[in-house]
């Protein structure tokens, strides 16, 4: 399997966009790119399961590298894991909703889409790189078309929330490259050159001094990504100000940028720094978790209210990281899995409602399922999976991070997991509020009575990301089994470095 | 044992149901919905008949004793080695008996259903919502694991969620499934802790280990849970009584029973279904489920499941006995006898003899399923008929539905407890129980007793006495479709007869059959307060007079606050909209907005100011820059003069 097919099918998706003649043409192309980008991921996974079932013991599968730049040690070295393959499922699941939900997109259209594609490229170089400089390189690309989507195709007070976004997340950027330079400059010490090769850094140990230095920079900085708290104001702006397909890409696959490279670059490369700043992590989830949650109960937007609810779930993906046990950091593999597609299922819903009631107050709307049942189902399910229902992935991942964390016997874990269970209580609260308004009760506005309900194009999008979330929350074992390899490395790099 | 595909289908076939006219029934079946449902249903009930009569008379026992068989397993979602959770089905005594009767009180559901709801526009998806909830709550007295129970658990939640919610154009509905879903949540919570810190310690979520482990005296784990404490509570009581908070959610017991009188919002067959003989009695369950490790290990946490029952069995009678709504009424009437299975249970032990309690909780249940729902449908065949649930738009009614009013009077006297009907049976289990164990609780079950018989009997007379019968024009109604008929016939049967059923040589805390024999001395004091109980309805109540109100004016503030509910709901309000919203909510958000994004935003204007200032020296006058180049360069010299040294 060439991973660099994960590059170029999006790079001729945005090529072929750009020579589209009309947007008939933009969208039919988008639509199939995302789709073999999708089959693409099926493919991989399958080719990665007969691997494995073949009995291939390696870190990493279909490795590549090719010097890219000798002098600073920059490779292109590709390869991937169970983890970063559900990042890549992940991806092109949200991906074909995306181009799915804009549809109708008539303003500046080729731009439009082909920013999209060019934001999935940057997200796919992301999970399959094996060197954390093209790893910091990927993940610029996929920051850049988030400030021009918020900026132009926005809505409300689109400038500064783009603004916002970007000047964080490149604040964010800064410290990564803080810390990736840290770990460059100290990895001659064991082999005597430098290198920012991921799998050579990760068997050498880098001094702890050195760990405890740097850690901090790179764990914030893609913290920024995945909304650690203090840093997660740009998420509610960007969110609301974003376009729906920006929104869906934001919540399903930049924030899990931040998530994966938490966990695969600062966690997995700077151990001993890592059980030396949990205590700290875990507060910081906490406060994430549980002030997510009050916030999101006082939000009277439905962007809003799924925008500061992301903080909250996205804080449960630093909780299980930050308390270091091999379940947890499974259930926070399984939680970006989980809130990626449900979050993207909720702003699609929310998009659809918002594209025919022009509202996204809450006070204001009402009685939607009777006009628009199928909208309505999936604004429920997506609530519905966003509290943790079983049969949904939300449940499943939750639960895990939940047993993970409990497996810390020290005060701390144990008030920061007694305090994250409490969230799924407030996580009903706000669901049930903002659904029992805007879906049941009387209907609010007779102009309403007209409206249609979803398209094939939304509902096709829909039941792609339903399916998603219902594979995960009704077959766990599948991702389990997916997963837990690569969880097993970084679990046996963290045990090594409690016991030198 | 059956073979497993045979049990797994109890719960699959209404499964098969919610998903067929979920997805399809809008176009398809609205009009086959019900029918098809109901079909369902029946093989459900039948297919659990069946495994009732294979494990209770073919396969059950070993030596004498009923047997825990797991009929089949798999690994779900694995946690760590030895800690998953496990899909199985466990098969035992309460087993087999709640699946007979949450199949069967469904069906009748179902069935009554089929009139009661014609012409609703959503048909069909309300047999989806039945079935959904009837799948989760067959699959929750299935489980063989304790998280496989909590998944089950959460489904059933919603599923009330959505069945309570189902009028979704009524604010009050829609404010009902919300409290029900919220409440019981928080409940949960505590469900989900209890738990973590069992499985902590045990090692594992499986119920058959789980119980092996913590009730072998001298085992690692139990030594372990013990030896644990947190505030002088050791970790196997706190463990217990999270689990138990979980169970008292759901089975709606003091503190947490506020949302059941309000779910009764849902529609009338709903509540027979979910408020009387399923959901409400899951609690029960639960602690059944884990009563060894109760009766063996904890007797302190066994002892709050007793206190919190009995106080729940009077709180909730003394409410009743002031309600108007019928419904609620029924609702409160609901909590007071799962108080009963809940101090039961809690005045058990486990051996023998000794597990009479346990045996009379199990017992109630059953027989209370039956009289229970059939109140509820009576209540749902009198609404239908009046378009009201309020006490003074009825009166009269014995004539106009004399089906409705027989077996309406079958359960009232089977929930009073007068002999022969089924309740007096399994409370004089009750009651003898906790005579032999506790004379304070003993004393508030038959305090409790002459209350329900005088409330239940309040309502039978409002409703069926009271006002002449032509004091109504509804006449033209009739007493609704033979399908609703039908359902109130079988269970007044059951009504009658559920007492016969030899419960105590089935269903008992170690398996072993006890011979219950309650001298009839015994039974004198319970049926002659019962009595007067009737006695004292029937002068108040049988015709309409001025007595009753008289005699609440007379009590005053007692009786405002019980028609209040004692204020309980004013206490949840006060603390979710003033602490929960205002004392946190709000300050989180402003906090947010503020603090936080404000030091943001200053940051970025700090930023932007800097450059301001900066940005005047790049001024793009040559004299400007001339002047810098030189100053530099004096600069430099002056340095390089002074420090080169």
């Amino acid at each position: 399997m060439n991973l660099t097919l994960f590059l170029l099918f999006p790079l001729f998706t945005a090529l072929a966009i750009l020579f589209a003649q009309n947007l008939k043409q933009i969208r039919s192309i988008a639509l199939a790119g995302s789709l073999l980008q999708l089959g693409l991921a099926v493919k991989l996974l399958l080719a990665y399961n007969a691997e494995r079932a073949a009995g291939n013991p390696a870190q990493m599968l279909f490795e590549y590298v090719q010097d890219w730049f000798a002098p600073l040690h920059l490779q292109y070295h590709i390869g991937v894991d169970g983890i970063s393959i559900a990042m890549i499922l992940l991806t092109s699941f949200i991906v074909v909703a995306g181009i799915l939900v804009s549809w109708s997109m008539e303003t500046l259209s080729k731009e439009f889409f082909f920013l999209l594609i060019l934001l999935s490229f940057g997200a796919y170089g992301f999970f399959i790189s094996l060197d954390i400089f093209t790893m910091f390189f990927f993940l610029e690309v996929a920051v850049i078309p988030k400030f021009l989507l918020i900026g132009i195709w926005g809505s409300g007070k689109k400038e500064y929330s783009a603004m916002k976004l970007a000047l964080m997340l490149m604040g964010g950027s800064a410290l990564i490259m803080v810390g990736i330079f840290g770990m460059y400059f100290s990895s001659h010490t064991s082999t005597g050159a430098h290198t920012f090769d991921l799998l050579l850094l990760s068997k050498m140990n880098i001094p702890i001094a050195t760990q405890k230095l740097f850690f901090p920079f790179a764990f914030i900085g893609f913290g920024i990504f995945t909304a650690i708290f203090p840093f997660h104001t740009w998420v509610p702006d960007g969110h609301a100000s974003a376009p729906t397909a920006a929104s869906m890409f934001l919540a399903g696959i930049s924030m899990k940028l931040g998530g994966y490279g938490c966990l695969r670059v600062a966690t997995f490369l700077m151990p001993d720094a890592a059980h030396e700043y949990s205590w700290l992590i875990i507060l910081l989830a906490t406060i994430a978790i549980i002030y997510g949650a009050f916030a999101t109960m006082m939000q009277t937007d439905l962007k809003y209210i799924n925008a500061y609810s992301s903080v909250s779930h996205c804080g449960f993906v630093l909780l299980g990281i930050g308390m270091l046990t091999k379940t947890s950091i499974t259930g926070a593999v399984m939680q970006m899995v989980s809130h990626g597609l449900m979050t993207a299922l909720f702003f699609a819903a929310i998009g659809m409602i918002y594209s025919r009631t022009h509202t996204r107050m809450v006070a204001q709307l009402g009685g939607l399922l009777k006009i628009m049942p199928f909208i309505s189902t999936v604004f429920v399910i997506a609530g519905l999976s966003s509290l943790g229902l079983p049969g949904f992935s939300g449940f499943v991942s939750e639960m895990t991070i939940f047993m993970g964390s409990w497996q810390n016997p020290d005060n701390l874990s144990r008030l920061a997991t007694i305090l994250a269970c409490a969230s799924i209580v407030v996580t009903a609260v706000y669901i049930l509020r903002a659904a029992g308004k805007t879906i049941m009760g009387p209907i609010t506005n007779s102009h309403y009575e007209q409206l249609t309900d979803a398209s094939w194009n939304e509902k096709f999008a829909a039941v792609v990301l339903i399916s998603g979330i219902l594979i995960v929350g009704m077959a766990p074992f599948l991702l389990i089994d997916l997963i837990q390899p690569g969880t097993e490395i970084i679990i046996n790099k963290l045990g090594a470095a409690i016991s030198h | 044992m059956s073979h497993p595909i045979y049990i797994a289908l109890i719960p699959l076939i209404p499964l098969a149901c919610f998903l067929i006219l979920g997805l399809f029934g809008r176009k398809y079946f609205s009009n086959s919905a019900g029918i098809i449902g109901t079909l369902g249903l029946l093989t459900s009930t039948l297919l659990s008949l069946s495994t009732a009569y294979e494990y209770l008379f073919v396969s059950g026992k070993v030596n004498g004793v009923f047997q825990k068989i797991e009929v089949v397993k798999f690994t779900w979602l694995q946690f760590s080695p030895g800690v998953s959770i496990d899909l199985g089905l466990l098969i035992d005594p309460i087993t087999v008996m709640m699946l007979v009767v949450v199949s069967f009180v469904s069906l009748m559901v179902h069935l009554f259903s089929l009139g009661y709801m014609k012409g609703e526009t959503r048909f069909a998806t309300y047999y989806a919502f039945l079935g959904l909830f009837t799948f989760s709550m067959l699959g929750l007295v299935l489980s063989s694991n304790i998280f496989q129970i909590y998944l089950f658990w959460e489904l059933v939640g919603v599923s009330s969620f959505l069945l309570i919610g189902f009028y979704f154009e009524k604010p009050s509905a829609v404010a009902a499934s919300k409290k029900a879903f919220i409440v019981t949540r928080f409940a949960d919570l505590g469900f989900l802790i209890g738990i973590l810190v069992l499985s902590f310690y045990s090692h594992t979520l499986d119920f058959g280990v789980l119980i092996e482990r913590l009730t072998t005296s001298g085992s690692p784990y139990l030594t372990a849970i013990n030896a644990a404490s947190f505030l002088g509570v050791s970790a196997l009581t706190w463990g217990l009584l999270l689990v138990f908070m979980g169970g008292a959610g759901k089975s709606a017991m003091f503190p947490l029973h506020i949302w059941l009188p309000d779910a009764m919002e849902g529609p009338t067959p709903v509540s027979a279904l979910i408020h009387a003989a399923t959901m409400v009695v899951a609690g029960v369950f639960l602690v059944a489920r884990l009563f060894p490790v109760f009766a063996l290990s904890d007797p302190a946490a066994l002892n709050v499941v007793m206190y919190t029952g009995a106080f729940s069995a009077f709180f909730a009678a003394v409410i009743a006995c002031t309600q108007t709504d019928i419904k609620r009424v029924l609702a409160y009437s609901t909590m007071s006898q799962i108080g009963y299975m809940m101090f039961a249970l809690g005045v058990s032990k486990y051996n023998g003899e000794d597990g009479l309690g346990y045996m009379g909780s199990m017992f109630h249940l059953f027989t209370h399923a039956f009289f229970k729902s059939l109140l509820f449908l009576g209540a749902g065949a009198v609404i239908h008929m009046v378009h009201s649930n309020e006490m003074k738009d009825m009166g009269g009614l014995r004539k106009l539905m004399p089906i409705t009013h027989i077996s309406f009077l079958i359960a009232c006297l089977a929930i009073a407890g007068i002999p022969p009907f089924s309740g007096f049976f399994s409370k004089e289990e009750i009651l003898m129980a906790s005579f032999e164990s506790n004379k304070l609780i003993y004393a508030v079950a038959l305090l409790t007793s002459g209350l329900t018989a005088f409330y239940m009997f309040r309502l039978y007379y409002s409703i069926f006495w009271s006002k002449p019968a032509d004091a109504h024009h509804h006449g033209h109604h009739g007493e609704g479709t033979l399908s609703m008929k039908i359902p109130l016939i079988l269970l007044a049967i059951l009504a009658v007869v559920a007492g016969f059923v030899p419960i105590a040589s089935w269903i008992t805390a170690d398996g072993t059959a006890i011979h219950s024999s309650i001298p009839i001395t015994f039974s004198i004091l319970p049926v002659t307060l019962a009595v007067a109980g009737i006695l004292l309805a029937t002068r108040l109540f049988k015709t309409s007079n001025e007595l009753p109100e008289r005699i609440a004016i007379q009590m005053g503030g007692l009786y405002k606050a019980a028609s209040r509910k004692f204020y309980i709901d004013e206490v949840y309000l006060f603390v979710t909209k003033k602490v929960l919203f205002n004392l946190i909510g709000r300050p989180a958000a402003w906090f947010d907005t503020n603090i936080v994004d404000g030091f943001m935003n200053l940051l970025a204007k700090l930023t932007a100011s800097l450059s301001e200032l900066i940005k005047g020296y790049q001024s793009g006058k040559v004299q400007d820059y001339a002047l810098y180049f030189f100053g530099g360069i004096a600069g430099l010299i002056i340095a390089f003069i002074y420090l080169w040294k």
